[in-house]
């Protein structure tokens, strides 16, 4: 009976949890905290029973298919297949790190925040499990409310700029979206919201289609964020609280990868491959202009996020190539991005909880007093930048390599990426830890204490477990990746 | 092209690389807490229990058939159909002889390390010793590797460790500057070798060692290209033009650090890697043409350059360079054996010039400047003895051991075919006699004379583990030769060649390792080792007459006219090249990166962006009586409208 239902039992528990917050004491801090936490936990137990019942050569699994709005035949249909169990696994690892993270840092409207951050997580869980276009989108715009009240209300001075951008920004997409939405719904006539369905259905014309893609593709280019798209995500990431960037950079950066290849590819196959060239492009200036970008920044935060401009570059680089290998690279990427800037994330926060600042000049000669996070930071930057043996080397290698069988110089071109990120990052990494103490502030800095390293220790070994057995994560989710390449490849 | 039959034998291979990996993980978890004890004796440990182990393949090699493969298969890296990826470890006779020189002289610098790093603070200590065995662990992974993919964990990995102990005194920026330069710049490299990897991929459809060598074919001009990539990656790990530049500031790292890892093994990885596709190389000889002319080249600017340095370090780092080139000379006529058989000696007096440097450094409480010792063999007899030793080998002076690899690799490139081979010849041999000149030089700089700075007044000899390691490895650097005799000397006298060679066999190389028999070959080598040998010693003599009698009078001369001063002072600069890359792409990448932001991201995309909202804005104030303006009111209202939504759609399947 619970494995008949464990798919919405593990997308559903995070907004229970929300809702058994809600009705906690608005003072009993610890129980507010302690609930969401375990609910977090358990959410992420039980998805681990997913993982361990998934069947990688077997499609979608853990159906479930009810009835929901009737009279214009959308359904509750939910499952996973190969990309959707990674994706949610993701998911459900970072919300309860971004949580433990949050233990100290955030003192205001503790019961509202632990209630969004549960919201949040249910609703990119049902991004990533819904198997109907509008249950997709009901989701799609469920996640932003959360994240928009978590930058706007816990964020930092310049937070009602940044919410509101990134709000208008997504919203635009979303908009765009949601016409393409009701336009396939009558086009493709009485087959529902069913993507199964509407991806097999009849055909449609073939300016049709492009104007559909373009509708969907650009929430996604937004969402992803692909060049020129981009600059809503620097802002958020600034005044974002480091629960806000952890999952605004580890699973909402993945949203509009996950739609091109969920969506705009089943649905519009001709038209996804006639623009993959174009994507391509964007995708290979992004990575160069992102590296660049990240280059010039003298705040840590904003060069973590234009450093992620960089490497989804990558990942939709290896999407839009048409080579199943780098399309599967490129999903890989999507988790080992996810992983090294959650933990990227999670690290600034650390040093902005210690030193109320984010800029590279505040910082200088860490590494002598703070040695357990210069050790664990130089870890997840050597992780950032594709270190062979860690897991960001396996993404890029697959992503590159598969690339240049097909377009040989994207591919070199987008390896001056590489190149550049070992610039950006160790430029970053002696600027915070190298060096004498400059400022009296940065003297006698508590190090990592135990629930900050517990919060980093799953993210630090899962960089070397995904660098040493790529092969157990790709077996899981190169079949789905592959047939969704395959099923329209040019 | 017929394959080279291999016989795999399965075989116990992991410890060779898991003890350094346990040392690195034991003292880097540890730290300080293990005590100092602990930390010297785990430190030298593990390439000491690394070392018995490769000594046990060796073992095992030399009781088995020619061209024997040992070989171990861990596990699969990942296998999606097309592309299969195993890590295994494979030690053939190429990888035995790294992996004991790497272990061996890696075991002796470990000790040496005791005492030179003997006035760290603890943590520091710690710190150094996990680092250089992750370094040890890194480089038998690059050495062990059976294919390209674990080859560039190791290979990136030692550019790692090189970074973390180049900068390993931090709180200097310029140590930290000279890691990342180091890091960066093979990076660069690293990018034409991965895109090697890629065409290898493309043309053979595979990327393990055994399949590339034994399938190679220039189809297309495929096996050429992916061999030059290749080798520019090794540039960059080489220290080889025009990717030299990172080497002579890595001499900012601890000096033991300088002889492990920037003299004796992680820059020699790049003449391994061609040895290890010898075959794949064999079918590209443009490439191999390539490589003979950048090392050739590469061997006479060092040798010039290290001529004018003042840094006695300095004065090793541009000797390593141009010895480097020299291996690769080797390497591109096609002497894979005459190349390696330097490799290894290098390895050994290159290491004991290293640690007489660091003696002296040592001993003068850190001076580096060659303008203020002097005098030294008078206050350090045992340092100068096996600095001496050493550096005789380098200058190829007969006996000792670089005399002989010296001279088979010059015998080779008389006797190739690479195109341009007279003037490659003279090239190689003028790099050569600068080898004496700089050597004599240096030598006459530190150990003769007069002390010019107090320090040098009252130097002291190393005591201890760094007198031990020392004195070892000098006597390698002075008999290592006896490894590679050759035929000329004595029947069969090539053991070190012998060993190697059938690993090429049909790879068509040159005719340094095995062309025994010959009897004209045998009388012309005959002829050149006397040649080479009385220009090793009569450079050695010259130059240390034109230091020490006749200084004052070449320094007059060299004032006086304006076109030596101005190529003196081009060679002390390292003729400009870093100023080059400094003005053609670090500044212009630095500035344009800032002027993109601005002028881009901030002006342009950014403003179109907040432009079209103060539009939505003006249309906007009609709207505003709706607005309260509280933030709780919006929180509430869209937190209600999720609930609602979610309800509503929950609606159906609880009917």
């Amino acid at each position: 009976m619970m494995s008949d239902h464990l798919l919405s039992l593990v997308t559903f528990l995070p907004l229970a949890a929300a809702l058994g917050v809600a009705l906690v004491e608005r003072r009993a801090e610890g129980a507010i905290r302690g609930l969401s936490l375990l609910a977090s936990v358990a959410t992420f137990v039980l998805s681990l029973g997913l993982w361990a019942g998934f069947d990688p050569a077997a499609g979608f699994q853990f159906l479930e298919d009810a009835e929901w709005i009737a009279p214009l035949g959308a359904r509750y249909h939910v499952g996973v297949d190969g990309l959707s169990l990674v994706l949610v696994l993701l998911t459900t690892l970072l919300s309860p790190l971004a949580l433990a993270a949050s233990w100290r840092s955030v003192g205001r409207a503790v019961k509202e925040f632990h209630v969004a951050l549960l919201v949040l997580e249910t609703a990119m869980l049902g991004v990533f499990v819904a198997r109907d276009l509008l249950l997709f989108y009901v989701f799609w715009e469920a996640m932003l409310i959360p994240m928009y009240l978590l930058i706007g209300v816990w964020g930092g001075p310049g937070r009602f700029y940044a919410a509101l951008k990134f709000f208008v920004y997504t919203l635009a997409g979303s908009v765009c979206m949601l016409v393409g939405i009701v336009y396939l719904y009558v086009a493709k006539g009485s087959v529902g919201f069913d993507l199964g369905q509407l991806a097999s259905g009849a055909a449609l014309g073939p300016s049709e289609e492009r104007w559909l893609y373009w509708a969907f593709a650009l929430a996604f280019m937004v969402k992803v964020p692909l060049f020129p798209f981009h600059t809503w995500l620097p802002d958020a990431h600034v005044e974002a609280p480091t629960a806000g960037s952890v999952l605004l950079a580890g699973v909402l950066l993945k949203m509009g990868a996950y739609g091109f290849l969920r969506l705009a590819l089943p649905l519009f196959p001709t038209a996804f491959w006639c623009f993959a060239p174009l994507v391509a492009a964007l995708a290979i200036v992004g990575v160069i202009y992102g590296a660049l970008m990240a280059l010039a920044q003298e705040d840590l935060k904003r060069l973590i996020a234009y450093s992620s401009v960089s490497h989804l570059g990558f990942v939709m680089l290896g999407i839009a190539s048409g080579d199943p290998l780098a399309a599967s690279g490129g999903v890989y990427q999507m988790l080992n991005h996810g992983v090294s800037t959650g933990a990227l994330f999670l690290l600034v926060g650390v040093l902005y909880e210690r030193r109320h600042t984010r800029l590279l000049g505040d910082f200088g000669g860490l590494a002598a007093g703070m040695p357990r996070l210069a050790t664990a930071f130089l870890l997840i930057a050597l992780s950032s930048i594709g270190l062979p043996g860690l897991n960001g080397f396996a993404g890029e290698f697959l992503v590159l390599l598969g690339t240049f069988q097909v377009r040989p110089l994207w591919a070199a071109t987008a390896g001056l990426g590489v190149v550049l990120g070992a610039v950006y990052m160790l430029r970053c990494y002696q600027r915070v830890f190298h060096g004498e103490v400059v400022h009296e502030e940065n003297r006698g800095l508590a190090d990592l204490d135990a629930r900050e390293l517990a919060c980093l220790a799953p993210l630090g070994l899962l960089t070397v477990v995904m660098g040493l057995f790529p092969g157990r994560f790709l077996a899981v989710l190169d079949p789905t990746v592959r047939a969704l390449v395959e099923g329209g490849g040019p | 092209m017929e394959g080279v039959t291999h016989y795999p034998i399965e075989a116990q291979l992991h410890w060779i690389v898991l003890a350094p990996l346990l040392g690195f993980a034991l003292i880097g978890l540890a730290g300080a807490r293990l005590g100092r004890g602990a930390v010297s004796l785990l430190g030298p440990a593990a390439p000491g229990v690394a070392f018995v182990y490769a000594l046990d393949a060796l073992q095992a090699l030399r009781g088995a058939p020619e061209a024997t493969v040992l070989a171990e298969p861990l596990w699969s890296w990942l296998d999606l159909g097309a592309l299969s990826v195993s890590v295994g470890l494979r030690v053939d006779a190429l990888a035995a002889t790294l992996a004991l020189v790497v272990t061996g002289v890696g075991f002796l610098i470990h000790v040496y390390s005791v005492g030179y790093m003997g006035h760290e603070p603890d943590g520091s200590y710690a710190r150094y010793f996990a680092f250089l065995n992750l370094f040890t662990f890194a480089m038998l992974v690059l050495v062990l590797a059976d294919n390209l993919v674990v080859f560039f964990v190791g290979w990136e990995g030692v550019g790692l460790c090189s970074y973390l102990l180049i900068g390993f005194w931090y709180r200097d920026l310029a140590n930290s500057d000279a890691g990342r330069k180091a890091f960066v710049v093979n990076r660069v490299g690293d990018l034409a070798f991965v895109l090697g990897m890629f065409v290898a991929w493309r043309a053979f459809g595979t990327l393990d060692f055994a399949r590339l060598n034994q399938e190679a074919h220039d189809d297309g001009g495929l096996a050429t290209l992916c061999t030059l990539l290749f080798f520019i990656g090794a540039t960059g790990k080489s220290a080889q033009l025009p990717l030299h530049v990172w080497l002579p500031d890595a001499m900012a790292g601890p000096t033991p650090v300088s002889a492990l890892i920037h003299a004796a093994t992680m820059v020699t990885a790049g003449v391994y890697m061609i040895g290890r596709l010898g075959g794949l190389y064999a079918v590209a000889p443009a490439t191999l043409a390539v490589v003979a002319w950048v090392g050739c080249l590469t061997a006479l600017y060092a040798g010039w350059v290290a001529l004018a340095q003042r840094d006695i370090k300095k004065v090793l780092a541009w000797s390593t360079i141009s010895q480097l080139g020299t291996m690769f000379v080797a390497m591109g006529v096609g002497a894979y054996a005459s190349g390696l058989f330097h490799l290894v000696t290098h390895a050994f007096f290159k290491a004991t010039l290293f640690l007489g440097a660091g003696a002296v450094i040592h001993g003068l409480a850190g001076e580096q400047d060659l303008g203020r010792m002097g005098g030294l063999a008078r206050r350090m007899p045992v340092t100068a003895l096996c600095t001496l030793l050493g550096a005789l080998a380098l200058a190829g002076v007969p006996p000792l051991s670089g005399f002989f690899s010296k001279d088979a690799i010059l015998f080779a490139v008389g006797v190739s075919s690479v195109p341009g081979r007279s003037a490659l010849c003279l090239l190689a041999w003028s790099a050569a006699a600068l080898t004496g000149l700089y050597v004599a030089r240096m030598m006459t700089l530190a150990f003769l004379g007069a002390p010019r700075s107090a320090a040098a007044a009252h130097a002291h000899e190393p005591r201890g583990t760094m007198a031990f390691a020392l004195l070892v490895l000098a006597a390698l650097a002075a008999a290592g030769g006896a490894l590679g005799l050759p035929e000329a000397v004595a029947h069969g006298a090539d053991r070190l060649g012998a060993f190697l060679a059938p690993g090429w066999a049909g790879a068509g190389h040159g005719p340094a390792a095995g062309a025994g028999g010959h009897a004209g070959l045998l009388e012309a080598e005959r002829a050149l080792m006397l040649r080479s040998g009385l220009l090793g010693v009569s450079v050695l003599a010259v130059g240390v007459l034109a230091c020490t009698a006749w200084g004052g009078a070449l320094e007059a001369l060299f004032e006086a006219d304006p076109g030596l001063a101005a190529l003196r002072r081009a060679a002390l600069g390292r003729f400009y090249v870093d100023e080059v890359y400094g003005a053609a792409v670090v500044r212009p990448l630095v500035a344009g990166s800032r002027l993109l932001w601005r002028v881009v991201d901030v002006g342009l995309v950014d403003a179109v962006v907040n432009g079209l909202a103060r539009l939505v804005g003006l249309a906007a104030v009609a709207l505003r009586p709706l607005q309260g303006g509280l933030l709780r009111g919006y929180a509430a209202l869209l937190a209600a409208a999720t609930v609602l939504l979610v309800v509503w759609a929950a609606r159906g399947w609880f009917r």
